[in-house]
């Protein structure tokens, strides 16, 4: 497949440009990269969106409408805001940036095995809009299904360029209009089986040398919300062996129902309730991925995680969120903290050996 | 807590049918005696079947006394560890039983400057010490292969009454005898000089890694310090290279028939190349063909050297799996990667003082550790082979004097016994009296009457334990030889009563999960049976037992821990293994569908009578519990024989 300007698959291998991305994009591009698998989607890049304004002539036109206005004037900027997006929001996309957009979609309900809902956001390059360090959060839509409601809600990211705070910002900013951009996330909306959490060390006792994950069915919420006791298992980080598990009573869970585009509860049934939801490779999976984002991150993490029951086995576990553990990570004590008795730091002897220690290992002593 | 559960005393068990009278076979100190019942009956013992999985002939106790008894001098009297004695053991219904023995309490303190001096001189010059260590090894078998038990002359050589000897030869089969069980004490002493030394680095490490890492598998301590070549695996390296050369010389149609050994190295040696093979596989014998199939320890062990067919077999073997492209060498440059990694993370997560402590104690351990595994190829394999070798030559001798109708029937002889049938040869040869030594009327009778015994003794399984366990068993020797640990011994109590029906468990003793085709071996001799990727299915497995690792796709046993054999060449292989589950030879049988889960401890059978049931969804058969908090110190001994 040959790669097009006009969209980036997280998975397609191309570094996370900022620029062409935007923030959101290129963090989702940069995780998938890193083992990190966010629900898959693609970038509709910045490069569509100058496609589009170029193709569609408006370039001028928005900088005459744009020029002299004055910030204090709300009603004219909501006045001028309103015309560019019409703008935006009338004129024809150019076929190639278009089609691009078709073939990524219909790749990506492939991929997922059927039409499924999806989430577009903008994903703002940075300074030009308000809330940029946030990754452009400024316009998420979700539950959308279906090619035209792809691409309807793609062009309204585009015009969310042009809103009325977004004016002010960069009038008071100086923040010229000249090459503003903006790129568009579109991304499976995730459909957990089984969800959990991973923290990787030993939340009781600060060790790091183990991950702990808690998982259960249906969505993480319960999980997180103490509704349910989920499976809660220890697993040595570094080999990961599982140390000790205890299977919880899983009496409840919630699953995302698209009809009416929220979570709904239901019962699990019995024969599902008490047994561990991970299988041996799933656990493995979880781990490893809780692995790889402490290593990224280069401090403890507690990672939110889900199996997506639309993708195939193996492309299904996904991290929805990863922040850094705070309860212990920021004491002193590492591996050591857990320690009841932290050996005292005696002077080895020659040969490199701490006798002091072996022999109270068979004396009895700090039995 | 419920009233305390309780193994059988020793005069519950039932003797097997035909074997009353059964104690006539051993020396008194060896069987539990009725003036010391209630001394005996007070203590708890467990049997070792990992080291003696069969019952005993008469001789064969030597391997049993002699190892345990030097197991527990270093610990009693050399090292003087501070909290523990040796292990006193008996021999009952044909099994051994160990009991260790605590120091008490109130002289544990006196122990200890005495403990650390020696301890200290063994440590600082580890090397050294283990060079002169070989040597002392090495002589003591160079000097057994001197021995000869050979038939007497009719008359006094005119030579040595020229010389004026002026003895008869009697005096050379007495002194050889003497001598020979003398050379066997000595390098059982010499075993144990650096084992126990061994172990306690390691536990030194082990006790660490459990507190700067609570709840460390055991598993990761182990890989952090095993060995990854070593000279256990030697023997089956050099059949991997002779099959190597083979292959590369062409001469693969000449090992069609490796039971036929003269004809295979005939043929071989007419062939072009031949010669070179046959150079190279000459070169291979000495010392790595003194390798049994056994453990060393009975006398119906068979060694390479003398059974060329087996190593022949297994190159036969070897070289249809090269030319299948198989790989036939072990993955050694993958396990150094994965234990250096494992080592890194670790590390990886300490600092300042626990790091230095960690990396001292890991490096005495890897320096030490070597040794729990490689010398077992110079006494059990080596000096053992050596040893039977020249029990067997004077079995065959007597045997041509008539004392007993089966060459190696000696073996029905206690080890005193033999002196007197010598001084009876002695006497019968050197009167000339016309009908000989007097031991061919006496010996058959009794030889019938003991071999019957020792076959109605077979008939029965030992009992896992005796007596009443302790409240917990904290020992870290024993948990990791011989894997009795509390939870162990709980679920042999338990047996038949909790747990899921289908679901053994026992040690993780390498990691890996894999299903498929049970082959239970009950006997080295039935080693052929195996058919690729079965899973092996024994009551303990011997390091000698290698080519047939690369073969199989997991092991399971019914005793060992840790560090028994089957754990260290499993994860030297690479296999899954589930050690100590106390009875998967005997409820698995061969064909069975199982599960064996290496990272958990778990064998579950997937088919047949005895299947576990089957649960839905994934992960249904999992309901572990977190293993006991470890042990951080020891009122027991270092243990491996």
């Amino acid at each position: 497949m040959t790669l097009n300007p006009y969209i980036q698959s997280f998975d397609d291998g191309r570094e996370p440009a900022l620029e062409t991305l935007g923030g959101k994009g290129a963090s989702l591009v940069s995780m998938t990269a890193a083992g990190m698998p966010v629900p898959p989607g693609f970038v509709v890049t910045t490069a569509s969106f100058d496609a589009f304004v170029h193709e569609a002539g408006i370039t001028e036109h928005v900088h005459t409408l744009l020029e002299g206005l004055d910030a204090e004037d709300v009603a004219e900027v909501d006045r001028v805001s309103a015309a560019i997006r019409e703008d935006l929001c009338s004129r024809p996309v150019p076929e190639s940036a278009r089609a691009a957009v078709v073939e990524a979609y219909a790749t990506l309900m492939e991929a997922c095995g059927g039409e499924v809902p999806v989430a577009v956001r903008s994903s703002a390059t940075a300074e030009d809009l308000p809330d940029a360090s946030f990754a452009g959060q400024q316009d998420t839509y979700l539950w959308l299904t279906g090619r035209e409601a792809v691409t309807e809600h793609i062009r309204k990211c585009w015009a969310s360029l042009y809103t009325s705070r977004a004016i002010i910002y960069r009038l008071k900013n100086d923040i010229p209009n000249e090459g503003l951009s903006m790129a568009v996330v579109v991304q499976k909306m995730v459909n957990a089986r089984v969800a959990g959490v991973a923290i990787t060390m030993n939340p009781a006792n600060g060790d790091r040398s183990k991950l702990t994950i808690d998982a259960s069915w249906g969505v993480g919420e319960m999980v997180v919300s103490g509704q349910v006791t989920p499976d809660n298992i220890l697993m040595d980080k570094i080999t990961l062996q599982v140390v000790a598990e205890h299977v919880g009573d899983k009496h409840a869970e919630l699953v995302p129902d698209p009809v009416s585009q929220s979570l709904v509860e239901r019962e699990v049934p019995a024969e599902r309730a008490d047994i561990r939801c991970l299988t041996d490779a799933e656990l493995t999976a979880v781990a490893r991925m809780a692995k790889r984002a402490e290593k990224h991150y280069k401090c403890p993490q507690d990672i939110e995680w889900a199996l997506d029951a639309d993708l195939p086995d193996g492309e299904n576990l996904l991290l929805l969120q990863s922040r850094p553990e705070t309860v212990h990570s920021n004491g002193k004590g590492t591996a050591g903290q857990a320690a009841a008795q932290p050996t005292p730091a005696t002077p080895a002897a020659p040969g490199g050996f701490d006798l002091s220690s072996i022999t109270s290992s068979l004396t009895g002593i700090g039995k | 807590m419920t009233a305390k559960k309780s193994f059988p005393k020793p005069s519950e068990l039932p003797v097997p049918a035909g074997a009353e009278g059964w104690e006539k076979l051993y020396p008194y100190y060896l069987t539990f005696q009725e003036k010391r019942k209630d001394e005996d009956d007070a203590k708890f013992w467990f049997c070792d079947s990992q080291h003696w999985p069969t019952v005993f002939k008469p001789f064969e106790t030597i391997g049993g006394e002699f190892a345990v008894k030097c197991l527990g001098q270093y610990n009693a009297r050399h090292l003087m560890i501070p909290n523990a004695n040796g292990i006193e053991f008996r021999v009952h219904l044909g099994y051994l039983y160990m009991s260790p023995i605590p120091v008490p309490e109130q002289e544990i303190a006196a122990r200890v400057p005495e403990f650390q001096a020696r301890v200290g001189h063994y440590f600082q010059n580890w090397d050294t010490l283990l060079e002169q260590w070989k040597r002392k090894v090495r002589g003591t078998i160079d000097e057994m292969e001197t021995l000869e038990f050979k038939p007497l002359p009719d008359m006094v050589s005119m030579e040595d009454i020229t010389s004026g000897t002026a003895k008869d030869g009697t005096e050379v089969l007495l002194e050889n005898y003497d001598r020979l069980i003398q050379l066997a004490y000595q390098n059982w002493q010499y075993h144990f000089e650096f084992l126990n030394l061994g172990y306690i680095a390691y536990l030194d490490f082990f006790n660490y890694c459990k507190e700067v890492f609570p709840d460390i598998p055991d598993q990761s301590i182990a890989t952090m310090v095993q060995g990854v070549d070593m000279e256990l695996f030697r023997p089956d390296d050099e059949l991997k290279a002779l099959a190597t050369l083979a292959v590369e010389l062409g001469l693969q149609s000449h090992f069609a028939r490796p039971d036929d050994v003269e004809a295979t190295l005939g043929a071989i040696g007419a062939a072009d190349g031949g010669q070179r093979w046959l150079d190279r596989w000459a070169e291979a014998q000495d010392p790595w063909f003194n390798f049994t199939v056994g453990n060393g320890f009975y006398g119906h062990d068979k060694y390479w050297n003398e059974h060329l067919d087996i190593p022949l077999g297994y190159i036969a073997d070897y070289i249809r799996r090269l030319d299948e492209g198989q790989t036939i060498m072990r993955p050694t440059a993958e396990l150094v990667a994965e234990k250096d990694r494992i080592v890194e993370e670790y590390r990886e997560l300490l600092d300042g003082d626990q790091l230095a402590a960690f990396d001292a104690k890991r490096s005495l351990a890897a320096t030490a550790y070597p040794y729990v595994e490689n010398h077992n190829f110079y006494i059990e394999h080596w000096t053992m082979g050596v040893f039977w070798r020249k029990v067997r030559e004077l079995s065959r001798t007597l045997h041509g004097y008539g004392f007993w109708e089966h060459e190696d029937d000696l073996l029905y002889l206690r080890r005193n016994e033999v002196r007197d049938v010598l001084f009876d040869l002695a006497t019968g040869w050197g009167v000339g009296a016309p009908s000989g030594p007097v031991g061919p009327d006496y010996w058959p009778e009794i030889i019938a009457e003991r071999t019957a015994l020792v076959a109605a003794l077979k008939t029965a399984r030992p009992a896992a334990a005796l007596n009443t366990p302790p409240a917990s068993i904290t020992e870290p020797f024993t948990r990791m030889l011989w894997g009795i640990t509390t939870e162990q011994v709980e679920s042999w109590l338990g047996a038949g009563e909790e747990g899921t029906e289908g679901v053994l468990k026992g040690m993780a003793a390498s990691p890996g999960v894999v299903e498929g085709v049970a082959r239970v071996i009950m006997d080295s001799d039935d080693l052929a049976q195996i058919q690729q990727d079965e899973i092996l299915v024994a009551p303990v497995t011997a390091p000698s037992w290698g080519p047939v690792f690369g073969k199989i796709k997991a092991t399971v046993t019914d005793i060992g821990g840790m560090m028994s054999h089957a754990a260290i060449v499993c994860r030297e292989y690479a296999l899954p293994a589930v050690t100590g589950t106390g009875s998967a030879s005997t409820s698995i049988v061969t064909g069975q569908r199982l599960r064996v889960d290496g990272t958990k401890g778990t064998v579950t059978i997937l088919d047949g009578p005895n299947a576990a049931p089957q649960v839905a969804g994934p992960g249904a058969h999992s309901h572990q519990h977190p293993h006991g908090t470890p042990e951080t110190a020891a009122e027991g001994e270092p243990a491996h024989v």
